[in-house]
C-alpha cells in the first residue's frame, strides 16, 4: 500500500516497466515522449489547486454555482478543465446539516481532470473497505468529529460519474479574493474526509 | 465476480493513513506504467471495463500485496499479450537484457504481431455514448431492490448492495455502456445509471450502522428491480 513507499522501490518492477516500455517505443505502439508529456501533465498542470479553483469560483459567483451543481463538467469547461476518467460530474454541497465524502469501493474511481490523482490513502484498502460502513468513525479518526444531527452521505462512485464535495464558505472571508479563497480550498475538504476550513494563519 | 477488489464493508485493514504533502507519484516506474496506460486507452486495444476486469482477475493475495500501479502493469501487459501485441515472452526476455546490462537489445521478430491494429478491430472507449438515448425504466423517488446476482466475470454491482433496498435518488439519464457485458465483449447495452439512497441500516443492520448516515451508490438498470407498491 501506498504508505510504506519509504521502503526502497522493488528493483524488479522498476526493471520490468522499463521493458515493457523499450518494447513498446520500438513497435511504435507509443513513444516515451507521449508519455513524458502526461507525467509532466499529471505532474505540473492539474492538482487539487484546479479543484479549488471551481469551488473558489462557485462561493463568489451564485450563478456559477448554479450552472456547477445542475452540471458539474460543463461549469468546469468554463473554467477550460476537462480531460479523460471524468464523463459525468455531480458536486455534492456541504451543509451545517450535510457532510459529503467520496470514496470508491471498487477500484479508485476519483475525477481525475479536477483533482489530479487520487493520493495513497484514497486508494487503500483501509479507506476503500471502511467508509462506506463506518463514515462517522473513519472522519472522526482523520480529524472530522460530526454531530449526529449532520446527515453523513457517502458517495461509491464505482460507475463513470464522480464527485466532488463543495465545502461551505467559511464566515467572515467576504474580504478575501478569489485567489485568497483559492489557498484555502485542500483536496482533502474536495474528497470529504476534511470539513471545516481554516482562514491562514488561524489556529487549529 | 466476488473478488478481494470488492471491499466495501470488510473488516481488518486498519487505519487510514493520510501522508502529508505526497507527491503525484511515489514511484518513477509508477509514474510510466500509469502514463503508458493513459496513452494505450486512445489506442483501440483495450476497453475501460475489460482493463478493470484484468486487474480483478489478480490471485487475491497477490492484488492486496502489490501497489496500485503494480496492479496497472499486470493488467497492461496480460492485456497485450492477449491482443498478440506484446508476448510475456518478449518482456521477460527484454527484462533479462536490461538486468544483465546488456548494450544492444536482440532485435524482435514481428511476424503475427497484432500492430498496428485494423480499423475494425479497435475497441472504443468511453462509457457514455452521446449520440444514444436511452429510456430509463424507473424514476426519482422509486423504491429499487438491488438484484442478488453474483455473476463470476465483471460487475460494478458491489457486494454490500445485493439484495438490498434503496430510493432513486437521481436517474442519470444518459445513454450508459453497461460494464459487466462490454468488459467480456458481449456489447454495450446502453442503459440509464440510476444514484441509489441506501440507510446505513438498511446495509449494515441495526446493531451496527452508524446513525443518521446513507451510501449513494451508482447503479445500472439492469442492476435493478423495482419494489411493487401494495
Amino acid at each position: 500500500m501506498g504508505h510504506d513507499h519509504t521502503h526502497p522501490e522493488k528493483a524488479w518492477q522498476a526493471i520490468r516497466t522499463e521493458a515493457i516500455e523499450s518494447l513498446l517505443n520500438e513497435i511504435n505502439v507509443l513513444s516515451s515522449d507521449d508519455v513524458d508529456r502526461v507525467v509532466k501533465h499529471y505532474e505540473e498542470n492539474v492538482g487539487p489547486k484546479t479543484g479549488a479553483s471551481v469551488i473558489a469560483r462557485a462561493w463568489v459567483d451564485p450563478e456559477f454555482k448554479k450552472r456547477l451543481l445542475a452540471d458539474g463538467l460543463a461549469a468546469c469547461e468554463e473554467l477550460g478543465i476537462g480531460g479523460p476518467e471524468t464523463e459525468l460530474l455531480h458536486v455534492v454541497e456541504n451543509t451545517p446539516a450535510i457532510h459529503n465524502v467520496v470514496v470508491c469501493t471498487l477500484c479508485s474511481c476519483y475525477p481525475w481532470p479536477i483533482l489530479g490523482l487520487p493520493p495513497a490513502w484514497y486508494k487503500s484498502s483501509a479507506y476503500r473497505s471502511r467508509l462506506v460502513r463506518e463514515p462517522r468513525k473513519v472522519l472522526s479518526e482523520l480529524g472530522v468529529v460530526l454531530a449526529d444531527e449532520i446527515e453523513v452521505r457517502v458517495w461509491d462512485s464505482v460507475s463513470e460519474i464522480r464527485y466532488l464535495v463543495m465545502p461551505e464558505r467559511p464566515e467572515n472571508t467576504e474580504h478575501l479574493s478569489e485567489a485568497e479563497l483559492i489557498d484555502l480550498i485542500s483536496r482533502d475538504h474536495m474528497i470529504g474526509v476534511a470539513r471545516d476550513i481554516k482562514l491562514n494563519g488561524q489556529e487549529n | 465476480m466476488n473478488g478481494i477488489h470488492d471491499m466495501g464493508g470488510l473488516h481488518g485493514f486498519g487505519p487510514v493513513e493520510i501522508e502529508p504533502n505526497e507527491p503525484v507519484f511515489t514511484t518513477e516506474w509508477g509514474s510510466r506504467v500509469f502514463c503508458m496506460v493513459q496513452v494505450i486507452d486512445g489506442l483501440g486495444i483495450w476497453n475501460l471495463d475489460e482493463h478493470r476486469h484484468e486487474i480483478e482477475l489478480m490471485a487475491p493475495e497477490d492484488y492486496l500485496s502489490d501497489t496500485y500501479y503494480g496492479r496497472w502493469m499486470f493488467a497492461m501487459e496480460r492485456i497485450l499479450e492477449r491482443r498478440n501485441i506484446l508476448s510475456r515472452e518478449e518482456v521477460d526476455h527484454r527484462v533479462e537484457e536490461i538486468a544483465t546490462d546488456k548494450r544492444e537489445f536482440a532485435p524482435l521478430q514481428s511476424v503475427g504481431r497484432n500492430w498496428p491494429l485494423a480499423e475494425d478491430d479497435k475497441v472504443p472507449w468511453g462509457a457514455w455514448r452521446k449520440d444514444e438515448v436511452v429510456k430509463p425504466e424507473f424514476s426519482e423517488g422509486q423504491w429499487v431492490r438491488v438484484r442478488n446476482i453474483h455473476p463470476p466475470g465483471h460487475t460494478r454491482v458491489t457486494n454490500y448492495t445485493r439484495g438490498k433496498a434503496g430510493e432513486v435518488f437521481r436517474v442519470n439519464d444518459q445513454a450508459w455502456v453497461f460494464p459487466d457485458t462490454r468488459a467480456h465483449y458481449r456489447g454495450e447495452n446502453l442503459q440509464a445509471v440510476y444514484t441509489v439512497r441506501f440507510e446505513a441500516q438498511t446495509l449494515w443492520g441495526e446493531e451496527h450502522a452508524e446513525p443518521n448516515s446513507y451510501v449513494y451508490i451508482d447503479l445500472s438498470e439492469n442492476h435493478l428491480e423495482l419494489i411493487q407498491e401494495d
